[in-house]
């Protein structure tokens, strides 16, 4: 038992050190100077004297050509991860509550249909999705940014296996209480859910966040350019690329999404492990 | 208080009959029990009262009004689940007023109406309590105390006591029984325990395959059942069938299938001789199983017995034979 307890631990800190030392890469390099990377001769300790450079990073306007900080594409990104997780939570619950709950014709068909959705992710449908989103006149805008994103037939897959969880007398007692479908989703199945939203908001805030291909494509405008796209446009072959800079705007990148896995984790284990309702 | 009414009930599912015309009336404050092996239609037939099914024909009245298509929670009616179906997020005061709080009622109705039954079933020290932090005894309390905060006009139990260990499942079903009648309510329980129907029910209903065998008060149905299986069902343990012509009896019935209850066998220094194979003593009874000279097999319910491997004598009063027929399982 105890040999093997130290051979885990061993994998553990082996795994830990390599995810970690990419990040580690990132932070340090962002604080020595400039020239360092395409030097040569990186180093692994930081230098405190530049630590300045996440501030500086964070108004640095030159990342955009429209000269828009850092702090405005992290601020894009965030807005879009949001609506994209909450677009999606809301508009999956709903048709998986559907599915779950009530009886209706070509219930399955709808289902199923939801389900070959997991076919076409936004890479494969980018053309068409884009004649859409340019012909609602939303290229340019939150709206444009997040609609085609929302769609997803991961989270209704994912309820549809937490609704039906659930159990049937569950919903019968509270339909012989007196609940409506409405009051039911709302005082029971979305507090007895929690931890599973919270799971599902997490995997598609990062999710969004993440986000390259559809912002690239949607975004032209420098006013809704997103922190990831920002990062790709500071780093140009034609001129000298500020490395410090682009590893110091990663590492801001990298903050939002790390606070709401942190603030999310208790929830987050709970939902992807909870099988007892 | 609330009479209730079932006029030529039945439910399909698909092509199976689960449920075939039954029809039922309940006096007010009466308790009546449903009992049968599972499958047989029971849970259903509850189903079916409380609006969680729709009957694909018949109909029911409740004090007189039809409420065969109505909603379930326009019924007025509580319902107590097998597992309790406590909502897992919800104080145990909140579960038992959540029914309020949808009706409108304000805070302090609610919270008096949750306290008073509280105190009735002895809750009150595990109001702010979860669910989840209940032992199963309490669970079903709770279980019970949403049913009664709401005062319907109709409760009905389905198994409510299957999941209680055995000690529990006797004293919570004299409390139940106590309750019920104290508060006069109409009730309909469901159970496949021959124990909690005989002791719990003003009248019983014995269904099987879909069909009431017998309707009746438990000792009614007890002393003369009306079919084989009903025979067989009720009391532990189960009748004795024989053929009586195989047997030697040459004073039944032509086709007929002799039932004599285990309690009700004579031994004595002449009969019919029967073997003893399996002697169990319950303390205050012992049950003896044998074989008679014919090879059917009898079973005895005796203070004492003699040892396994002995040879008794044993006869059947007339008066205590119940004839069936054969082939139909009918009363004769």
């Amino acid at each position: 038992m105890k040999s093997r307890n130290w051979f885990a631990h061993t994998v553990l800190v082996i795994g830990v050190l390599l995810f970690i030392l990419p990040v580690w890469v990132m932070v340090a390099g962002a604080t020595q100077d400039a020239g360092a990377i395409t030097r040569g001769d990186l180093s692994l300790i930081p230098n405190p004297a530049g630590l300045g450079i996440f501030w500086q990073a964070l108004c640095f306007g030159g990342a955009s050509k429209a000269g828009y900080p850092v702090w405005h594409m992290l601020l894009v990104s965030f807005a879009m991860a949001m609506v994209i997780a909450i677009g999606k939570i809301f508009i999956s619950l709903l048709s998986a509550f559907a599915v779950v709950f009530f009886r209706f014709p070509l219930r399955k068909l709808a289902f199923w249909t939801i389900f070959l959705t997991l076919m076409l992710p936004v890479e494969v449908r980018i053309i068409p999705s884009f004649a859409v989103v340019s012909q609602l006149g939303l290229v340019n805008n939150l709206g444009g940014l997040t609609l085609p994103l929302i769609a997803s037939a991961t989270a209704t897959l994912l309820f549809r296996q937490v609704f039906a969880a659930l159990p049937d007398e569950l919903v019968e007692a509270a339909r012989l209480d007196g609940a409506g479908p409405l009051q039911f989703l709302w005082d029971i199945v979305l507090p007895v859910c929690r931890a599973n939203l919270a799971a599902l908001f997490v995997i598609l805030f990062v999710y969004g966040w993440n986000q390259y291909l559809w912002p690239l494509l949607v975004a032209s405008s420098p006013a809704y350019t997103t922190i990831v796209l920002g990062i790709t446009q500071m780093i140009s072959p034609e001129q000298m690329t500020p490395w410090n800079l682009v590893m110091a705007t990663t590492t801001l990148a990298l903050i939002p999404p790390v606070l709401v896995v942190i603030v999310l984790n208790r929830a987050f284990v709970r939902g992807l492990t909870e099988v007892d309702k | 208080m609330a009479t209730l009414e079932l006029q030529n009930i039945a439910k399909n599912f698909g092509d199976t009959a689960v449920l075939q015309a039954l029809d039922l009336k309940l006096a007010s404050g009466e308790m009546l029990v449903i009992v049968g092996a599972s499958g047989c239609g029971k849970s259903t037939l509850l189903r079916l009262v409380a609006g969680l099914e729709t009957p694909s024909g018949g109909k029911i009245l409740l004090d007189g009004v039809d409420i065969t298509a109505a909603d379930p929670a326009k019924r007025d009616i509580a319902m107590v689940f097998q597992n309790y179906a406590l909502y897992p997020h919800m104080s145990v005061a909140q579960n038992m007023g959540y029914a309020l709080k949808l009706r409108g009622l304000s805070k302090t109705d609610i919270t008096a109406k949750v306290e008073q039954a509280a105190e009735m079933l002895g809750l009150t020290p595990l109001l702010g309590r979860r669910p989840g932090a209940l032992s199963g005894g309490q669970r079903q309390r709770v279980a019970m105390g949403r049913a009664i905060v709401r005062q319907p006009k109709l409760f009905l139990f389905d198994e409510p006591l299957s999941n209680l260990d055995a000690k529990l499942r006797v004293s919570m079903r004299a409390e139940i029984r106590r309750l019920q009648k104290s508060l006069r309510v109409t009730a309909m329980y469901v159970t496949h325990d021959q124990t909690e129907a005989m002791t719990m029910a003003d009248r019983l209903i014995v269904m099987n395959a879909g069909k009431a065998e017998q309707i009746g008060t438990p000792m009614e149905v007890f002393a003369r059942p009306a079919t084989l299986f009903v025979a067989q069902f009720l009391g532990a343990p189960a009748m004795n069938t024989l053929l009586p012509l195989k047997a030697g009896l040459t004073d039944a019935p032509e086709g007929a299938m002799l039932g004599i209850r285990p309690e009700d066998i004579l031994v004595g220094e002449t009969g019919l001789a029967m073997a003893i194979d399996l002697v169990e003593p319950l303390g205050s009874e012992t049950l003896i199983h044998g074989r008679l000279a014919c090879g059917q097999s009898l079973t005895l319910r005796r203070a004492g017995g003699p040892p396994e491997g002995s040879q008794i004598f044993v006869s059947l009063p007339d008066q205590k034979r119940h004839y069936f027929d054969a082939a139909t399982g009918a009363r004769l």
